[in-house]
């Protein structure tokens, strides 16, 4: 992250993205599939990288070899066509965007750090630190109800930080400059799409 | 294109390179832009460097200046459009990188030792 500057003097702060190249590796209709979308493809690799399969299904596009591919849910598929590139000038300035991605992970995290639970006193005779506590009632109902905040996982799950505002777009070097933060550490991996307004 | 570069192209639009070399424990003027009623005009900020903070684009100093009695600390993001100019006006003599210690005194106290060494 850094910050810039906007027209009235304030500091923005942003995150630079490399979005793209991407290149549609395949174009899915409804007559063909029973759905629209779009399957885009990033991240250049020797054709030694892929499997053969993989390698026939982006020949098919005449895409060429990438790591990863997605698929994206679109209205309309008459401005997509198979081996087309996709750049950051796809988004506009002003524009808001879902942005989602791995959340840094934390292994297994106790209760202070996941739930964000107070801790027991550290002196004065208690051992209770940092324990979870009770975690319910006794023999009636005789089970901990689902959902019980509890030791487990933190992080390094799928995250979507919904409604981020585009501040600039260098299609130069096909970069997004996105206000505020994005999950995940540098050199992750993300999903930019329009934000998905409900209702 | 890697992260560091195209972070450092992004900023070197906003990065200003006439910036005078600023020291803590100078004396320096600010001009502060400020918006008045649709017209714009320069206010003046003087005081002594007490901290400097920061890096590249994100670059800051704690200016501070006694006033009526009542001492001020204004921190200034130094490659910021609203900062239309710093003037060094004094070198001062400082044996430390934060002077916070200024805030404790008061009059004659609060003075720093010209140096020399460095120019303006």
């Amino acid at each position: 992250m850094t910050q810039i500057f906007d027209e009235e003097g304030n500091a923005v702060p942003v995150t630079v993205i490399q979005a793209g190249p991407c290149i549609v590796t395949q174009v899915k209709t409804a007559k063909t599939d029973g759905y629209t979308a779009v399957q885009i493809g990033y991240d250049n690799v020797s054709e030694k990288a892929l499997t053969k399969p993989e390698l026939g299904h982006l020949a098919k596009a005449g895409a060429t070899p990438v790591r990863h591919l997605k698929e994206y849910r679109v209205a309309q598929t008459e401005e997509f066509e198979p081996g087309q590139n996709v750049t950051a000038e796809r988004f506009e300035p002003g524009q808001l965007v879902d942005v989602t991605g791995t959340s840094i992970g934390k292994g297994f995290s106790g209760n202070q750090k996941r739930h964000n639970f107070r801790r027991g006193p550290m002196s004065h005779g208690s051992k209770n630190h940092r324990l979870p506590g009770s975690i319910g009632p006794g023999t009636t109902p005789g089970r901990v109800y689902p959902g019980k905040k509890m030791a487990g996982q933190l992080g390094n799950k799928q995250v979507t930080t919904r409604k981020l505002q585009v501040v600039k777009i260098d299609a130069e070097n096909n970069l997004l400059v996105i206000k505020g933060a994005i999950p995940g550490k540098p050199g992750g991996l993300l999903s930019i799409a329009p934000t998905n307004v409900v209702g | 294109m890697n992260a560091e570069q195209a972070i450092r192209s992004l900023e070197a639009d906003y990065i200003k390179t006439d910036l005078p070399e600023i020291y803590v424990g100078d004396t320096i003027r600010v001009g502060v832009s400020i918006q008045e009623g649709g017209k714009e005009r320069i206010q003046p900020y003087e005081g002594t460097v007490i901290a400097k903070r920061g890096g590249g684009i994100n670059a800051a100093i704690t200016v501070r200046r006694v006033f009526q009695g009542v001492g001020v600390e204004r921190v200034f993001l130094v490659h910021a459009p609203l900062i239309a100019s710093i003037k060094v006006l004094r070198r001062g003599k400082a044996r430390r990188a934060k002077l916070y210690y200024l805030r404790d005194r008061v009059g004659k106290a609060t003075r720093l030792k010209q140096r020399f060494d460095r120019s303006l």
